[in-house]
């Protein structure tokens, strides 16, 4: 139990003592990807090894540390998911990717016990090794801030988080700042909320603060619910007291003693990390009363949310932590004034909280000396789609798409031509070529139609078809909306409807024209930020892909040729030989026609399944 | 503090401490349409039919707005017209549009707006799902597939009533309102107090209509059929038919049921004076013999139900006295035991409530209930309006012997704190005019929800509470619970307002409800009988009728869930 500053410092140096007593380290990734890959077997075994081998292994930092020890620690996510289970070896920064449980003797003997790299299990890249993490390009360009510890300590313990400066920044808060010296300082600092809306953090804690109210509430958005979004769940599984750090510098400045974190269930494994963080944090009490004998007091509650994607939404989040049916409410009142259980109520997503201690321990100049200005910071994307390296970055505000796509995210696929970009989550907007030197901040996205939202970044090459993207992120939001009020209820629907009439072949030119009028109608009248932007993918495709949607409904054909009903699957009458494998091998009986002469597919009853295509001895069948 | 106006298309509007723009908008005589705002009830902003651009050109939903001085506001704008005619098109998209068997046809909010905003079109499909009724409810009939969930029912039930028997469910699409595990509404705390379908704006809660076995009993040569007619109906009816809202066109009603054939006409208002007899005696032997108070009233169904249900340790406080049309229905079917006929006795309610308390078994002999079946005022207009009576032109006509004479007393039972002035009259002990004169102003009169007042009786102090909405009542049970409040005499309804506001009456706005309010007052003051035991009706029945049956007849014992 730590009972003062004195205390916590003491601590802080005798983690500090025991980490560096470690002679080598193994990190191995335990993120969600990496876990789903046999990581956690990999540590397992890691560690059976080495004991094996009779060398003294350290798991925990509160073990008496043994010099010349080797640590085997489960990390928080390293980020290149792609290539995971990964595992990390220190003190060189050796990299090892899809590591599998066979891997591990290898590993131990060579890096641990000797002192080699093995080569076969490093990142290669155009016939060039790179055995070091920071030496492979996906790394290179990064910054990693929020991230700088996930992959590079053991996520599961508050001792080395101490032991490497931890609650630094909350000790400072606490002992040597005015609730309003910390308000200013994230004003000063330009930070912007990641969840989405990019709404100055520090103007939202100093209205909270102004509030006389003595129940307050410190509420953290952990309901990550874009598709293929997942850098908050990075954090709160790979460094889940920085993040609580940073609700916790929340509660000083604003006057809060009570805290939320809202994580959807689907989480299980960030919701372990943190409910374990918030256990280390009592039991050593910087959670609780008189936290380090300060006199201020402040605890931290988890909510599980039941995996609906509107309750990202403040007004709904809020009124399903109490126990509510997840819907936005009509604003005034805003949540700073009346949130949740009717108290003035901070709300931030994972990454903004992730932020704070950073800004707290090296100050708002420094802080805004990261990308532009007036959106300052780094943001964490999750990189997915038709990309090479999928996985979650950080960059500083302001990098450019091609960067991002190009040069960290390694290109496209398969080497196939880029064609968008889809940004900021479902009712985010699609992005192309010539957007590609955009740079990526709050500001310039919004005036190219599209937001940077919570970071989700679905790379798409050139054999999607957009309007297949639109009827996608349609079906979503229509799913996902809450149904109350009409123009998203009934107006996502009627869209979605549309949309799949369109790529049935079944459209019609004026269906564009009503599809943008609905657009309008639901951008402009919807209750809440889900409705007002769940049209963006329409409207942004409609208005660089028009011609893909012309394509569908003039001439019933679909470009990138995705669309299952608009194929047209036909039989070249100058190569046919009428052999009939095709016909005997078709399983609706489409085929028809005479030995020794050209046959022919009945375009009505053909599934397009394509059998023909593989049969045909003559390669006289393909797709139109 | 200065005068404060808000630019409303052009024009500068006061704001006067109005809490949304809209307020503002319609004071100054724009209608703009809504779903789902009703004053009374929480802002819910779902519909956003009351969208308004301001001058940067932004979309406000004006219900959610608070004014501020200076504020530019357009409410017709080319973009407003589209956003809400594409709101109603998409509304119309996913609604049954066979309104001409709707048993809302005419009174439909969406077939009103759909008409007023010139929709000839709807460009999508159509939707709509099959009728997917809930005939659970003697009170209520449900339709999901004409709800078009602007939650008015969800917070009417929840926030006016505190019942909560439905909310929402389900998703996007496929959301749905619904009771908790789709159970049908009878199974739930449903009281049928009906107000859900008052504030209903489709055709998706209606009150249960019976007029088909009434036509079927008035053409049968071999049924007697014996009708009463509420206090609170009389001024229900007129605006429907042509006069004025809150006239008493009682002797108008009568001489329609009768061209309609009905055999024998009364008015419950008899029915009312027995309660005061009854009611005061029995409040009057409680607080000599020194039992438990206070005393609530049980005239009301709905409340009686809501206290089964959630507050049974009340019920030994709940008078036994049977509402006014059960003691009366009881009478009328010992008056008519040797009738050659089958005796069917209707009663003509401002109800929905009572047609469960009909069915009650409490309220039955032999299986036989002395209250047949009720229907409510809109049934009575359909019916009057189906038979072609000309109800302007028809001349009163009086109520059947014997049962002809009445009180004002029995009158004012239709508006809230009416009974509680009636029993007041009944046991003050200063009979004078001008004693009489004083009790309205004691603050028994008004609309408010909740009313205090106390009187002097044999110099000890009566202290009586008047409350109107079920939400109302359980917040002063709780008070009384917790000790803040105590009383000796408390008065129930659970419609707010009184009877008069009755989910079966047609649906009014406050200006109306205080007119029906008025109506009835002036009728008591017109009456040469103002208190209940000055009836020489009632005391004939007391002296005959009813000798060694008033409690066989006039009372009862609630045996647990109705």
């Amino acid at each position: 139990m730590l009972l003062n500053r004195a205390d916590i410092q003491e601590a802080r140096e005798h983690y500090k003592t025991a980490l560096g007593a470690q002679k080598k380290k193994i990190l191995v990734c335990a993120g969600t990807g990496c876990v789903a890959g046999g990581s956690l077997e990999i540590h397992a075994e890691l560690v059976r090894l080495i004991e094996s081998k009779g060398i003294p292994c350290v798991v925990s930092l509160e073990k008496e540390p043994h010099d010349h020890s080797i640590g085997v620690k489960k990390s928080g996510c390293h980020g290149f998911c792609e290539m995971g289970p990964l595992v990390r070896i220190e003190p060189h920064g050796w990299l090892y990717i899809k590591v599998k449980l066979e891997d591990c003797a290898d590993i131990i003997e060579q890096s641990i016990v000797g002192d080699n790299v093995v080569e076969r299990l490093t990142y290669r890249k155009n016939e060039q090794n790179y055995p070091t993490q920071e030496e492979i390009p996906f790394y290179k360009k990064q910054t990693r801030l929020v991230l700088e510890h996930c992959g590079h300590i053991d996520a599961t313990s508050v001792q080395e988080y101490l032991a490497i400066g931890g609650y630094k920044a909350f000790e400072k808060a606490l002992f040597e700042m005015s609730p309003d010296e910390i308000v200013k300082v994230i004003e000063e600092s330009n930070l912007r909320g990641r969840g989405g809306g990019g709404f100055p953090t520090g103007r939202k804690w100093s209205q909270v603060k102004r509030q006389n109210s003595e129940v307050k509430f410190i509420v953290c958005n952990g309901d990550e619910g874009d598709p293929g979004a997942f850098m908050d769940r990075s954090v709160m599984e790979g460094d889940p007291h920085r993040m609580l750090e940073g609700m916790m510098i929340a509660g000083i400045a604003c006057g809060a003693t009570y805290g939320y974190i809202y994580v959807r269930a689907e989480y299980p494994l960030a919701i372990s990390r943190l409910e374990a963080a918030i256990a280390q944090n009592r039991a050593l009490g910087l959670l609780g009363d008189n936290i380090l004998g300060s006199g201020h007091s402040f605890d931290i509650q988890i909510s599980k949310g039941a995996g609906a994607f509107v309750c990202g939404e403040g007004s709904a989040l809020t009124t399903s932590i109490e126990g509510k049916r997840g819907m936005p409410r009509v604003k005034p009142p805003r949540t700073v004034e009346q949130g949740l259980y009717g108290k003035p109520t901070v709300l931030n997503n994972v990454e903004t909280f992730a932020n704070v201690p950073l800004i707290i321990n090296r100050g708002a100049a420094w802080y805004k000396s990261i990308g532009p200005e007036k959106s300052p910071g780094t943001k964490a994307f999750a990189l997915t789609g038709n990309i090479e390296n999928t996985g979650l970055i950080e960059v500083p505000m302001g990098t450019t798409l091609r960067e991002v796509i190009f040069d960290i995210g390694g290109g496209i696929r398969g080497g196939a031509g880029f064609k968008a970009v889809q940004i900021g989550g479902p009712s985010g907007g699609c992005l192309t070529q010539e957007h590609l030197d955009l740079p990526l901040d709050f500001d310039s996205l919004k005036k190219a139609g599209a937001m940077i939202g919570s970071g989700g970044l679905v790379v798409m090459d050139e054999h999607t078809c957009m309007v297949e993207v639109a009827r996608f992120f349609m079906n979503f939001t229509q799913n996902e909306s809450c149904g109350k009020c009409v123009p998203c209820r009934e107006g996502t629907k009627r869209m979605l409807q549309i949309l799949e009439r369109i790529v049935a072949g079944q459209g019609e030119i004026e269906d564009l024209d009503l599809l943008l009028e609905l657009a309008d109608t639901i951008s402009s009248t919807a209750l809440c930020g889900l409705g007002k932007t769940a049209p963006l993918p329409v409207i942004s495709t409609i208005k660089y892909f028009r011609d893909e949607y012309e394509a569908h409904v003039i001439e019933k054909r679909c470009p990138a040729k995705n669309c299952q009903k608009l194929k047209k699957i036909v039989i070249d009458p100058t190569l046919c030989r009428g052999c009939s494998k095709c016909s005997r091998g078709c399983p609706v009986e489409a085929i028809s026609g005479k030995i020794k002469e050209p046959f022919v597919i009945d375009q009505a009853k053909c599934i397009k399944c394509g059998a023909c295509i593989e049969t045909c001895p003559f390669k006289a069948i393909r797709e139109d | 503090m200065s005068t404060e106006f808000m630019m409303i298309d052009n024009m500068p509007v006061e704001i006067e401490g109005e809490k949304n723009i809209l307020a503002v908008i319609r004071k100054a005589g724009i209608d703009l349409p809504t779903f789902c705002y009703y004053s009374e009830l929480s802002v819910y902003g779902a519909c956003r039919m009351c969208v308004v651009e301001d001058k940067s050109g932004e979309i406000h939903a004006s219900c959610s707005t608070p004014p501020k001085a200076g504020m530019e506001i357009r409410t017709n704008t080319p973009r407003l017209r589209k956003y809400r005619k594409m709101i109603l098109e998409l509304l119309l998209a996913n609604h049954c549009r066979d309104c001409t068997t709707c048993e809302k046809n005419g009174k439909c909010k969406l077939q009103e707006l759909a008409q007023r905003f010139g929709i000839k079109q709807v460009r999508f499909n159509n939707t709509a799902g099959e009728a997917d009724l809930d005939t659970s409810s003697l009170a209520i009939v449900r339709d999901k597939s004409k709800c078009i969930l602007c939650g008015d029912c969800v917070r009417m039930c929840e926030e006016v009533q505190n019942i909560g028997a439905i909310d929402f469910a389900h998703r996007g699409s496929k959301m749905c309102i619904s009771a908790a595990f789709d159970e049908p509404i009878n199974d739930t705390k449903c009281i049928g107090c009906g107000q859900c379908a008052a504030v209903c704006p489709t055709g998706a809660i209606v009150v249960k209509n019976d007029t088909a076995k009434l036509w079927k009993d008035l053409s049968d040569p071999g049924v007697k059929v014996v009708v009463q007619i509420a206090p609170a109906v009389r001024v229900g009816v007129g605006k429907e038919l042509g006069l004025t809202e809150g006239e008493n066109v009682m002797g108008k009603i009568v001489a329609a049921l009768r061209r309609i054939g009905f055999d024998e006409i009364f008015d419950t208002t008899t029915g009312a004076d027995l309660t005061v007899l009854e009611e005061a005696g029995e409040f009057l032997a409680k607080v000599q013999k020194g039992e438990k108070l206070p005393l609530f009233t049980s005239c009301c169904p709905a409340w009686v139900k809501y206290a089964e249900l959630n507050h049974p340790e009340l019920m030994g406080n709940i008078s036994t006295c049977r509402s006014p049309m059960q003691m009366f229905g009881s009478v009328l079917k010992e008056h008519y035991s040797h009738s050659h006929k089958r005796v069917v006795v209707v009663a003509i309610m401002p109800c929905t409530a009572k047609k469960q308390e009909a069915a009650r078994d409490e309220f039955k002999e032999d299986g036989v209930p002395y209250v047949d079946y009720v229907i409510t005022t809109q049934e009575l207009i359909q019916m009057i309006k189906e038979v072609g009576i000309v109800f302007s032109e028809i001349d009163p006509e009086a109520v059947d012997m014997p049962f002809g004479a009445t009180s004002g007393a029995g009158v004012i039972f239709g508006v809230t704190g009416g009974v509680t002035e009636a029993v007041i009259r009944r046991i003050s002990d200063d009979k004078s005019m001008p004693a009489l004169r004083a009790i309205p102003f004691t603050g028994v009169r008004g609309l408010q929800g909740v009313k205090e007042t106390s009187i002097d009786y044999n110099g000890r102090e009566v202290r009586i509470a008047i409350v109107s909405g079920i939400k109302n009542a359980d917040n002063l049970i709780k008070k009384m619970e917790h000790g803040e409040k105590s009383y000796d005499f408390v008065e129930v309804m659970a419609c707010p307002g009184g009877c008069i506001c009755g989910a079966g009456q047609p649906v009014t706005n406050s200006e109306g409800k205080k007119r029906r309010s008025a109506g009835l007052y002036e009728t008591d003051r017109m009456s040469t009988i103002k208190r209940s035991e000055e009836n020489p009706v009632i005391m004939a029945l007391y002296g005959g009728l009813l000798k060694g049956k008033v409690h066989k007849l006039l009372h009862v014992h609630y045996h647990g869930k109705a």
